[in-house]
């Protein structure tokens, strides 16, 4: 097969996009990455915390090391990187256009896209929740780990997934005091280990619970929480004031999807992966052949999920730009599927993994 | 609660990220007001460093500040250099920036001379 | 505590749950040697701790999701495994006498310095006992997690984790 010579472009550089990148430059192809951000990345370089699974899920190793690996690895394949440049559209037969800079927009005649534009996190409204002080938990994250200043002094964690509880660590290795972490449901949602980090620094935990109020002249000084019953209604009576002046949202991420969405890629509601959510195959194909997702916009999972599906998607798109043999091919997309299924085991990985089927076979059987 | 310590709002010392180290300083305005600000970071944390808690009032005079702190949802809009509704959390502080607070949709500033791109770099 | 505690309620296991699954040693094994205690209690996929070990005293094999199975025997108290699990849910303990010392893992400043005296914490983080510094170590092949050693009074061997954070004064 002769190789084509339009380049794959990759949208978005965040782990996911990086790894995909690194697999087609690998491969020999014309690769572009793009990233409307100054620094690429992602979310990656706010994780300060170390990774979980086996030393070829990189288990041990801190999120931003991590990414700084992949940095490394993108520069010294030469990857061409676009910062600063947004894609504002996909248009018929793969055009990419991309605005740089805020000032300069041209049009990329793309072989493959693969959209890895991760997610967005999710707002609760409760009364007074607009008020500064009030912001969600990645806002706090990136403030602490990237900007290297505090949100505030003392601060509410609402939601005890994973995300809600690590920030909450990463506050008190800040330097900033929370005064608990609340939660909805009648059980904590992020892993016992985090969990209990946060509990021996003498964070209560308080489920069954949920902030109603956040009240303050004109930035937070106080919260309300309350105890909620089954159907989440707040149980009058059960008021609790706590003097903080952060409250952090911690309730989830959706997939980004508006990039997919102007592509025409098909969609499917997946309550467990996020929300809606672009249909792919076992390849990372979308509804449309020549159009890849990887990451948080194909499932909200986590970073190590991210960076496989990116080089599971990198991996065949090089294969089908002609750029890699059949069996090179399949050889690597076995390999990387087994290091992912490993990251979908366990309590917490398997409900991701039926998920993951469902929306595979919807893919399949485009 | 909360002891309220001022002059900790900047992370000097981190056990995982260590030492803050300087990237050169930068002198932005806050309605009229000089404050110091780190080169390479967004006009947010910036604001936040110097204790800043309300970036802008809604047309019903509610006041706001930041909400997602990556570019996706408008919280933390506020009048730079005579324009209005830019994203403080992912717009790069520039020597002499003036930074003021916005009111509802905020007023454009005809500016005598061009401006030369928005070099956020 | 007569409160039944629970791991998805308030955050930190029970000693009863960690009885339950085999992560807690006796005191009695305590009073014979260093003991690890690995606090891990969920199915996650992770084997740091086993692929950290110098003497192959911990295992989790295959699906990476077992639960860590120690080897007592085998174990010497090398401490390898304390900054290498990501979850921070390590240490090792032993008693001497009427002491008892544990070394656990420290992500936070400031660090604790030899000879101060600090206050110990149980997994709720109740302030338990005071404690007495014996040791800190931060070395680079452990990637920033200290590894604090610190002396207690034996009878809350089973209960104390950690000490409480110190606070620098402004």
């Amino acid at each position: 097969m002769k190789p084509n010579s339009k380049p794959a472009v990759v949208i978005g550089a965040g782990p996911a996009g990086l790894c995909a990148a690194i697999e087609l430059k690998k491969a020999g192809a014309p690769v572009i990455l793009m990233d409307e951000n100054a620094k690429p990345g992602g979310q990656l370089f706010k994780q300060i915390h170390k990774f979980f699974g086996s030393k070829e899920h990189k288990a041990g190793v801190r999120g931003f090391d991590i990414g700084n690996e992949l940095l490394a690895e993108s520069l010294q394949l030469g990857i061409d990187v676009r910062l600063n440049t947004e894609v504002v559209g996909i248009e018929k037969d793969q055009k990419v256009w991309a605005v740089e800079n805020r000032t300069r927009s041209y049009v990329i005649d793309a072989d493959r896209i693969i959209i890895a534009t991760g997610a967005t996190e999710n707002a609760l409204s409760f009364e007074g929740w607009t008020l500064p002080g009030v912001m969600t938990a990645g806002c706090a994250q990136t403030l602490i780990n990237v900007h290297r200043v505090l949100p505030g002094h003392c601060v509410l964690m609402v939601g005890s997934g994973n995300v809600g509880v690590i920030v909450a660590y990463q506050l008190l290795q800040a330097g900033a005091e929370v005064a608990a972490v609340i939660e909805a449901a009648p059980n904590l949602g992020g892993y016992g280990v985090h969990t209990a980090k946060v509990r021996r620094a003498g964070v209560p935990f308080f489920t069954s619970t949920t902030v109603i109020k956040a009240e303050g002249k004109e930035s937070v000084e106080r919260a309300v929480i309350a105890n909620v019953d089954s159907k989440f209604i707040p149980i009058a009576g059960t008021e609790k004031i706590l003097d903080v002046d952060t409250i952090c949202i911690a309730v989830g991420l959706t997939p980004s999807i508006e990039l997919a969405s102007l592509a025409g890629c098909g969609m499917m509601y997946v309550p467990e992966l996020g929300g809606n959510m672009p249909i792919h195959n076992e390849y990372m194909q979308t509804t449309i052949e020549t159009v890849y997702i990887a990451g948080d916009i194909a499932g909200v999972e986590e970073a190590s999920t991210a960076m496989e599906e990116g080089r599971l998607a990198g991996i065949h798109a090089a294969w089908a730009m002609g750029y890699m043999t059949e069996q090179e091919m399949q050889s690597k997309t076995e390999k990387t599927r087994e290091r992912l299924a490993a990251l979908r085991q366990g309590i917490f990985g398997l409900k991701r993994l039926i998920a993951k089927e469902r929306v595979i076979q919807r893919g399949i059987a485009q | 609660m909360a002891e309220s310590a001022q002059n900790s709002i900047r992370i000097e010392k981190h056990p995982i990220l260590g030492d803050l180290q300087s990237t050169g300083e930068v002198t932005i305005y806050f309605e009229g007001k000089a404050l110091k600000a780190r080169a390479g970071e967004p006009i947010m944390s910036a604001l936040v460093a110097a204790g800043v808690s309300i970036f802008r009032y809604t047309k019903k005079g509610l006041p706001r500040r930041m909400f997602c702190g990556i570019g996706r949802c408008t919280d933390c809009i506020m009048n730079v250099d005579g324009v209005p509704g830019v994203r403080t959390c992912v717009t790069e502080v520039r020597e002499g920036m003036k930074i003021e607070k916005q009111i509802g949709n905020g007023i454009w500033q005809i500016q005598k001379e061009e401006e030369a791109g928005n070099e956020a770099q | 505590m007569s409160e039944k505690i629970s791991l998805k309620i308030d955050g930190a296991p029970s000693l009863e749950e960690l009885q339950a699954a085999g992560m807690l040693p006796s005191v009695e094994e305590l009073e014979r040697k260093a003991c690890v205690c690995i606090e891990c209690i969920e199915e996650i996929p992770c084997n740091p701790c086993e692929t950290s070990c110098s003497q192959n005293a911990i295992s989790v094999g295959l699906p990476i999701t077992n639960l860590p199975v120690i080897d007592r025997e085998k174990c010497t108290a090398c401490g390898l495994c304390i900054p290498a699990c990501p979850g921070l849910a390590i240490t090792i303990k032993s008693i001497q006498g009427d002491k008892a010392r544990i070394r656990f893992p420290w992500e936070y400043l400031p660090m604790p310095n030899r000879g101060e005296r600090v206050a110990m914490v149980d997994r709720m983080g109740e302030v338990r006992c005071e404690g007495l510094i014996i040791s800190t170590q931060n070395i680079a092949r452990n990637n920033r997690t200290a590894v604090v050693t610190a002396e207690f009074s034996k009878e809350f061997v089973q209960e104390i984790v950690s000490m409480r954070r110190l606070h620098e004064e402004l």
